[in-house]
């Protein structure tokens, strides 16, 4: 009898001691938290944070906060964010009791409206203030629902970043790659929670597993924090004998991946595997061989766990940091919107508002950042800047390259870069 | 003893040609070159067969030209293969001498190679070459024949050549449907060093760089030795891509500017210079600019020179080539290949030239027929190999059979 316990104890690895709660902001975080509370999370507190009391009502958390004041009356921030900032500045300390006690706080909203947009970035504030690790999982708008639209939820985005410890962000747009014409809307956004609830369960897993090896806590949030910038992330599962292989190839399709270009421009990769008790430490290192192949210059941390529920399956989680280049895409996004809102509208009351916006302090830097960002402005030697900039030259994502007589033939792939893409393109030389 | 001489054909099914070129092995063992035969390729993108039956067509093309012109049927190859699957690394095989008095004979010698070719592979991958570069005895390095020494313990270094076992053997089955038997499959890369290293090169140390239209083949050699193999899967017509991209050209017409105006270096005087291009009628159509050319192909070439310049600081072979690098395939024709080679590898660069085999001027001097010649080189040492090998009675069993295939 005590052997038989002894061998059950062994198959599944033991859960870690970490309180997790989860938090739906606005109408779309609490959504996606719907669909985590239907499948299950066993151990983690849930709790809804909306203006509007009737979304609020319909939600199945255990714990709903409702943000009121005398400026709204129940109806909602109307769509506008600072709406939402300022009915969470008033209700600070109940957002933060909400926080109390927690290790980690998911943080869950879809930008571009009022209350997500506006009441995460608060959120995160308070989470951090009461010691918890603060992660955002966001959506930003789909390109059809508009210019302002995009706007604010790209302004949320970089405020968001600004007090999270980290932000995973999954743009809507990337998952109309994924569909196709036939599907519905209704479908379509059942599709985009769905991805956004398996980062989320990736990386809760990845925090609850002790696993066989083992990511510490103190891994990840370091990993997040230091970066202070964009992370994508990725979960795939396969079953059957090949899984491992199916895995990374579902892995590299995923749509946050870009196929490979992310992995290949990324600084730290985080790697989950959680595998049933048959999982072998080939399928491992197939599943690592792979992810070491396409980004070489990344740290990688690698963790494995086992779940008796996985038996036959594999299901990898990444998460990808790199660090925050200057972002030219945004910029020029928010312009073309200011330019086109300019057009459409009248100067209406948002433009003429007054100065109130909260802008977000200069990230802190520790003196040894000072000195690296000096000694790399100051750093002589042509060949080593030549060698660093084409080492963090990214592919500009502005225009589809069309492979011409590599379209249809396998891509040769080296080092995260695509070969077949011409060599001028890649490198940025402009042709006048 | 009927028939002194044997055939032996080389077949490299290149992206931009397929190239058959027949060679005759005199009892003497003095190889001459007697016929070739050449298609334009359809159906190969990146030296691996995209369309089975295009390839068929075009094989049987060159084929056929092939036996035309040196008068002979041709009933079995050897295959060139290559493909960015394709790799090359080095192993160690071990094996304790068991004779009681430590003399090293041949099956310990055999032992031990075989030895060094049981490797950890990937299951669906075939070991192409296991190439024995030396033996060491009780850790002593650099003995080229153990036989007979004493010694505890062997070792070999072998550097082997894999790839995966499908794309291969499509290949080889594109080439049994037109009747032809596969002698043997060789890596494409080390044909074209076969025909072109002397042994002096070989002793020195030599890198070859087989620029080919889908892929760029390197091998090394060092005192003797292969020391290094690997396959770029980067190639013409990558080049071609990239100026169809860049100057907003057709394909064909963008391989036609490569060919006619294409350079590696951007000089003085190509600036601001264009090209007008004129269709059927002699109609001026568009204008290109000759600079933009240019420095799309220089770009592109470089790469392909850093990537196997990188390829190599890994394996850690750059620093033993005192005879050079030499440059064969289609890339080879471009003007100034061998000075943009220079810069980048920081090596004294130079066209290769096929030499200690006589026969059609014509194909040896140019350097897109390396590969093909090399593979009939690498035939003549394996029927030589052979030849030692099987006793009289087979001799005449043989030379009786192969009489009576022949009529």
């Amino acid at each position: 009898m005590n052997a038989n316990a002894q061998k059950e104890a062994l198959v599944e690895t033991p859960k870690k001691n970490i309180s997790v709660k989860v938090l739906g902001v606005g109408g779309a975080g609490i959504n996606v938290m719907e669909l985590m509370l239907k499948s299950g999370l066993p151990g983690v507190g849930f709790a809804a944070v909306e203006t509007y009391a009737q979304s609020l009502a319909a939600s199945s958390a255990s714990e709903k906060v409702h943000l009121e004041t005398q400026l709204l009356r129940g109806l909602g921030t109307g769509g506008d964010p600072d709406r939402g900032r300022a009915v969470a500045e008033e209700q600070l300390p109940k957002l933060k009791s909400l926080c109390e006690g927690a290790d980690v706080v998911f943080i869950l909203a879809g930008l571009g409206g009022g209350a997500g947009t506006g009441i995460s970035p608060v959120l995160a504030r308070a989470a951090k203030e009461t010691g918890a690790l603060a992660l955002g999982f966001v959506t930003t708008p789909f390109g059809c629902e508009g210019g302002r639209r995009q706007r604010l939820a790209q302004a949320g985005l970089a405020e968001f970043k600004s007090f999270a410890d980290g932000v995973v962000c999954l743009p809507n747009q990337k998952v109309l790659t994924l569909i196709d014409e036939n599907t519905s809307l209704l479908e379509t956004f059942r599709i985009a929670n769905n991805f956004l609830a398996d980062g989320v369960r990736g990386v809760w897993r990845l925090l609850i597993h002790k696993g066989l090896i083992d990511i510490h806590f103190a891994d990840l949030a370091a990993l997040i924090r230091d970066r202070h910038a964009e992370s994508s992330f990725a979960v795939a599962e396969a079953m059957g004998p090949t899984r491992s292989r199916e895995v990374m190839d579902k892995l590299l399709a995923h749509p946050m991946l870009d196929g490979g270009h992310v992995l290949g421009e990324s600084e730290a990769v985080l790697l989950s595997l959680i595998g049933g008790p048959d999982l072998t430490m080939a399928e491992v290192n197939r599943v690592m061989e792979q992810v070491n192949r396409q980004c070489e210059h990344a740290q990688v941390i690698m963790g494995a766990a086992i779940d008796e529920a996985f038996s036959e399956r594999l299901a990898v989680t990444l998460i990808a940091a790199r660090k925050n280049p200057e972002p030219p895409s945004e910029e020029t996004a928010s312009g073309a919107g200011a330019e086109e809102l300019a057009q459409q509208l009248l100067p209406c009351s948002t433009t003429a508002r007054p100065g109130s916006r909260f802008v977000p302090p200069a990230p802190a830097l520790a003196s040894d950042q000072v000195q690296q960002l000096l000694a790399r402005q100051s750093r002589g030697g042509a060949r080593q800047r030549k060698s660093q900039a084409r080492s963090r030259q990214t592919q500009l994502p502005l225009e589809i390259v069309s492979k011409g007589r590599f379209d249809k033939s396998e891509p040769t792939i080296h080092k995260g870069e695509d070969l077949d893409v011409p060599t001028y393109i890649r490198r940025g030389v402009a042709l006048n | 003893m009927f028939n002194a001489s044997s055939i032996i054909v080389g077949l490299e099914i290149g992206t931009s040609k397929v190239c058959a070129v027949v060679g005759d092995l005199a009892a003497d063992g003095a190889l001459n070159i007697v016929g070739l035969g050449q298609s334009r390729s359809r159906g190969v993108r990146k030296g691996e067969i995209a369309d089975a039956p295009l390839a068929e067509e075009d094989v049987r093309h060159a084929i056929v030209e092939a036996e035309q012109m040196a008068d002979v049927e041709i009933r079995s190859v050897y295959l060139g293969v290559t493909g960015g699957h394709l790799r090359g690394f080095n192993n160690r095989g071990v094996h304790p001498v068991v004779s009681a008095d430590r003399e090293i004979s041949e099956e310990d010698v055999q032992d031990v190679i075989k030895n060094a070719k049981t490797i950890n592979l990937p299951a669906q991958n075939h070991v192409i070459h296991a190439i024995r570069q030396h033996f060491l005895v009780d850790g002593q390095d650099g003995i080229t024949n153990p036989v007979g020494m004493l010694g505890s313990r062997i070792e070999v270094d072998v550097h082997v050549v894999h790839g995966s076992l499908n794309r291969l053997q499509n290949a080889i089955r594109t080439v049994k449907g037109l009747q032809l038997e596969v002698d043997d499959i060789v890596f494409n890369g080390l044909a074209s060093s076969l025909a072109l290293l002397t042994n002096e090169q070989k002793e020195l140390g030599s890198l070859v760089i087989d620029i080919g239209g889908g892929t760029t083949d390197y091998v090394v050699y060092a005192n003797g030795i292969i020391k290094h193999t690997g396959v770029l899967a980067v190639g013409g017509d990558h080049v071609s891509n990239d100026l169809a991209y860049g100057l907003k050209v057709p394909l064909s017409r963008a391989e036609q500017l490569k060919i006619e105006h294409g350079a590696s270096l951007l000089d003085e005087a190509a600036k601001g210079q264009s090209i007008t291009i004129s269709n059927e009628l002699g109609l001026p159509v568009k204008t290109v600019n000759l600079e933009h050319l240019r420095r799309i192909m220089s770009l592109r070439l470089e790469e392909i020179f850093q990537l196997v310049g990188q390829g190599l600081e890994q394996a850690d072979a750059l620093d033993y080539l005192r005879a050079g690098v030499f440059l064969c395939g289609g890339g080879a024709h471009i003007p100034q290949i061998a000075k943009l080679a220079e810069q980048v590898l920081q090596m004294p660069v130079s066209l290769g030239k096929t030499n200690s085999i006589s026969g059609l001027k014509s194909a040896l001097d140019q350097p897109e027929f390396a590969t093909a010649i090399g593979l009939v080189k690498f035939g003549s040492f394996q029927q030589r190999k052979r030849a030692a090998k099987s006793s009289l009675t087979d001799g005449i069993k043989s030379t009786l059979g192969q009489l009576f295939r022949r009529v």
